[in-house]
């Protein structure tokens, strides 16, 4: 590949992997199986999309089964969501270039609920942090954050630089955390992942959780994951008794000694919550969002949704999968969140939406209600106020219950 | 005792470059801390709001999450207002990924804290190969000599 065999593009594609794998100290590759890149307009701008265009051009084409991540144009919504025509014009020329490469342009966040369960022990080349979180901890496969561009070669070299959690010595416990309480919520697992997340900022600071009274659901782990990736750059947890390299505490830290020993109680998370302030400003955005929702969590709104209507003068998003979307079309979540005024986007995540910015000034919306503990950390760049709510209670402001 | 005027780090590639140093006491992503169309620090109640990064060696304690960090450092390259360098304690695959494929130097790791040896201002020299950073140019030079003399 170097010597150019199979052209220019998958030969730089090699040097790129081959400068990653030299900074992380790499002494080979392994070869993946299953490879999930980000790329869309919104975080490609015109220079990735150049970019991938060039590749696509070259004839290189994705070796291993290859997935997109969540992006950035619902085509269905373009005009009610005022997104730039421009934009949506673009986000198809960069999936076409995808389909040229055989890549499969899913769009989604929780390829690993719907997409590709890796086995374990399983190395793969994961983008978007709570795909790759997910991957180690809960199905013990093996990825590093991949970025777009790493991503993408190693869709066309099949192979990806040996470092970080394809080694066992980094996939070992780093720090304890004991709960003491059973988490009733979603974003009660994600408000842990922000205490712990923030507290611990390293991609290689692996938590283990004990006294998890209770079987986490791949939904309560998916928001756990994604708050912990997201507020402290982590790829990796255990809790003792759930997740598959962690049967015992022993086997959870492997020999390490806990650099530290953190107590959770609910006042804790209580305390995560009472962190969040609206002010005197209206609560006339409510999100469902990032990840996006699986079908079970569709279901669970629509529950909450039956029979109500979203206020006055109130928005309510919801994103998922288009799989997931025509699922909770057959079985009439769709239609219930649809009769109560939510709107269900496909194939996007809320915080990469094209035009997000101007659609927060056209709308007057200031604070942003949301049951993700990962979207109230990252929506801030769009100067929104985040206020993280249980899922219950962002139902209940959302139709103007409380 | 001579001051000390260079830092060395763990981990660095790309090319030597020199630029006027911005310590930040947060951490940082491109993604959730930066306006990719000005090149400013926007989140609100971020260390270094309303500064730009433009043509600065950035020091950072730690990186966030966010895979997008990997087109966003290309593409803000590509707009022109990308950092010299990224200079950061600890770092994440997707800063390096992305750093290495925009053409940004970037570092990992440091013996001293940043702040010890480096001043905000102070021109420095990143140079990955020998990983080492050093002050060319202090922006205190004055005020410090000022200071030796009194203290003499």
């Amino acid at each position: 590949m170097l010597r150019g065999e199979r052209g220019a593009a998958v030969r730089e594609a090699l040097q790129l992997q081959i400068a990653i794998g030299e900074f992380w100290g790499a002494r080979r590759f392994v070869s993946v199986s299953n490879v999930h890149m980000m790329g869309d307009i919104e975080v490609l701008g015109d220079a990735g999309k150049g970019f991938l265009e060039r590749v696509a051009a070259s004839a290189a084409k994705a070796v291993c089964s290859t997935s997109t991540n969540a992006r950035c144009i619902d085509f269905n919504f373009t005009e009610r969501l005022r997104q730039d025509a421009a934009a949506v014009a673009k986000e198809t020329q960069v999936i076409r270039a995808l389909r040229d490469m055989d890549i499969t342009t899913v769009d989604t966040c929780i390829n690993y609920q719907t997409v590709y369960q890796p086995h374990f022990g399983e190395h793969v080349a994961w983008g978007d942090t709570g795909t790759v979180i997910y991957a180690n901890s809960v199905l013990g496969a093996r990825s590093n954050f991949e970025a777009g561009p790493a991503a993408l070669a190693a869709a066309l070299t099949g192979r990806t630089a040996e470092y970080g959690f394809h080694l066992d010595v980094h996939r070992k416990g780093t720090l304890r955390v004991d709960l003491d309480f059973v988490p009733l919520d979603l974003a009660d697992w994600g408000a842990i992942g922000k205490v712990v997340g923030a507290a611990n900022q390293h991609y290689l600071a692996v938590p283990v959780f004990t006294g998890v009274d209770c079987h986490p659901t791949a939904d309560e782990l998916k928001h756990l994951g994604a708050s912990l990736a997201s507020y402290g750059s982590m790829g990796m947890f255990h809790i003792v008794g759930v997740t598959p390299e962690a049967r015992t505490l022993d086997e959870a830290f492997g020999g390490n000694r806990p650099t530290s020993v953190l107590k959770l109680t609910r006042s804790d998370i209580e305390q995560v919550y009472a962190g969040y302030d609206g002010g005197d400003r209206p609560l006339n955005l409510v999100v469902f969002s990032a990840p996006q929702l699986s079908i079970y969590e569709l279901k669970s709104l629509a529950g909450l949704f039956r029979g109500k209507r979203v206020k006055p003068g109130a928005q309510v998003f919801v994103t998922t999968s288009r799989g997931v979307k025509s699922h909770a079309c057959q079985q009439g979540y769709l239609q219930t969140l649809e009769e109560a005024g939510v709107l269900t986007l496909e194939g996007v995540c809320f915080y990469i939406l094209q035009n997000l910015p101007q659609m927060r000034e056209q709308n007057g919306w200031h604070n942003i209600v949301t049951n993700s503990a990962k979207l109230a950390n990252i929506i801030g760049a769009h100067k929104f106020n985040a206020i993280l709510r249980r899922t219950a209670d962002c139902v209940d402001i959302a139709t103007g219950a409380v | 005792m001579a001051e000390r005027n260079t830092i060395s780090v763990k981990r660095a590639h790309g090319a030597v470059v020199e630029g006027e140093a911005l310590i930040s006491s947060e951490g940082f992503s491109p993604r959730y801390d930066l306006d990719r169309w000005s090149g400013e620090i926007s989140r609100p109640g971020h260390a270094l709001e309303g500064v730009n990064i433009r043509d600065k060696v950035l020091f950072f304690p730690s990186a966030k999450g966010g895979i997008a960090a990997g087109w966003a450092f290309y593409d803000i390259k590509a707009k022109g207002f990308a950092p010299k360098a990224l200079v950061f304690g600890v770092t994440n695959p997707v800063m390096v990924q992305g750093a290495i494929f925009a053409g940004i130097a970037i570092t990992e790791g440091w013996d001293i804290e940043p702040s010890e040896v480096v001043n905000n201002g102070d021109w420095v020299r990143v140079d990955p190969q020998n990983r080492t950073i050093t002050v060319v140019r202090s922006s205190l030079v004055s005020a410090a000599n000022q200071q030796t003399t009194q203290a003499e």
